[in-house]
Order: structure tokens, then sequence, then C-alpha cells
């Protein structure tokens, strides 16, 4: 009888215990977060825009105006990062910091900086691409089968 | 108006991300690798493209927009040079972007040092 109401006592110990952490862990504001990155993503775009159509004005052809805007973007999300703002910039935003192209030159600077003192060839040269890497690897995989199964496809 | 639709096609894609992250328990890397494979999917599917017509830098310059030039120009490379063209066209027109993120990775690396965290 006793044993019982031990365990009883235990259980109930336990719910409570669940529910506690249950009401600790924080929720994500999902509205809040949304607008965020929509904000700084948006800007993010509008910027690239801005840099594109400069380039096209002076009568670069489109495709060599993309990659100029590509590299522009790039070198901005790196420098940034370097200066420390870009992070300061991702708190707040998120995924609006993450997905542009700036955000995986943040991801290739950040770790590469980090781990500086193992040296230049397995700290910068190897952490850089500890999120990079997989990009690259997916990128290019996905791109090699689609040329692929185009080839054969339109045989 | 080109700068308005870059800004809600860019500001869409980043809150797509930013649901994927809250929602479920991917990290940014997760979400990174799925949005460049799926932006090349879209475009071998013939979706993306619209929607890059239609948003400029705002569909170009996030992740999806990587994914987007690397199907491009690996379709556009087979029809040029054949079976080679699958293994060289895209990653010809990422090369910019990619040799980018490496050096400009590289120095600024080098370069700077990391802030101490508060």
């Amino acid at each position: 009888m006793r044993k019982m109401e031990k365990q009883l006592h235990k259980i109930s110990k336990e719910q409570e215990y669940n529910e506690y952490v249950k009401k600790k862990v924080p929720k994500p504001n999902y509205l809040k977060n949304s607008i965020w990155a929509f904000f700084v993503g948006g800007m993010i775009c509008t910027i690239a825009q801005f840099i594109l159509n400069t380039f096209q004005d002076f009568g670069i052809s489109k495709t060599d105006s993309n990659t100029i805007t590509v590299i522009i973007m790039v070198f901005l999300g790196a420098f940034l990062t370097g200066l420390g703002i870009y992070d300061k910039i991702g708190k707040r935003a998120g995924a609006g910091s993450i997905v542009p192209i700036t955000g995986f030159a943040n991801s290739i600077v950040s770790p590469a900086m980090e781990f500086k003192r193992e040296g230049y060839v397995f700290g910068v040269g190897s952490k850089m691409f500890s999120l990079a890497g997989p990009v690259l690897v997916y990128g290019f995989g996905s791109s090699v089968a689609i040329g692929l199964l185009y080839f054969f496809l339109s045989k | 108006m080109e700068y308005i639709k870059a800004f809600i096609v860019g500001g869409i894609i980043c809150v797509i991300g930013q649901l994927l992250m809250d929602s479920t328990k991917l990290t940014p890397a997760h979400v990174l690798v799925t949005f460049v494979t799926s932006g090349a999917i879209l475009t071998a599917l013939g979706i993306y493209e619209p929607i890059v017509k239609f948003g400029g830098t705002g569909a170009t310059i996030p992740l999806p927009g990587f994914g987007y030039s690397l199907a491009k120009g690996a379709i556009d490379s087979v029809k040029k040079a054949g079976l080679l063209g699958a293994f060289t066209g895209g990653i010809e027109s990422t090369a910019g972007g990619v040799a980018a993120a490496i050096v400009f990775g590289y120095l600024m690396a080098v370069i700077f040092n990391p802030k101490s965290k508060k």
C-alpha cells in the first residue's frame, strides 16, 4: 500500500516537472521573427537590385551584371562579418540574414575567424567550409544530377 | 516597381526559411542546404524561372537563386556541349560567386578577429 503511494507521488512529481520545463522553454515568436526576416531579407535583395540596375545602366550584359552583383554582395557580407556588424543584424533578422547570399559569406568568415588560432591550413582553410561545404556539395551535386537527367531525357 | 518586387519576393523567401527554422528543429545549415537543392530542382521543373523573371534579385540573391544558376548553367551547357556540360555548366555559371566567397572569406578571416561576445 505504502509502495503504491510512493509511486503515485513519484509520477505526479514527474508530471509537474515536465509541465514546468514546458513552461520555461521559450516559444519562438513566429510573427515577430517573420516580420524581421521579411524586412531584412527584403532590404538585402533591394540593395542587390540597385547594384544590378547600376551596372546594367552602364551597358554591361545581364549575365555579367548578375555575376558582379553576387560578387559585391558576397564582399559586403564578408566585410560586415569581419567588422562584427553582420552578426548583430543576424541576432534579430534570423533567416533574413542567413538565406541571402550575404549569409553564405557570413557562414564562411565566422568559423574561419573563430578558429584562426588553429593555424592557416586546419584553422582558417578548413573551418571556412564547415557550413559552406555542405551547401557546395549538395548544390554542385544536384547541378550535375540535373544536367545528366536533362541529357538523357532530352535524347 | 522593380525594387518593390525584389523586396517582396526576397522577403517571402526569407520568411519561409524563418518559419522552417522556428517550427522544426532544422539548423541554419539544414535550411541552406534545403534551399539550394530545392532552388535547383524547382529550376529544372521550370517553376523558378518565372519567379526570377518577376522578382529579379529578390529571387537570385537568396540561396535558392544559387541553386537556380547551378541548374540553369548545367541545362544550358548540356544543350551546347552535350554530356560534358552536365559537369561544367553549373560550376561555370556560379564560379564568380564561389571564387569571391572563398577569396573574400579568407581575406576577411585573416584581417579581422572575432569580436568578444558580451
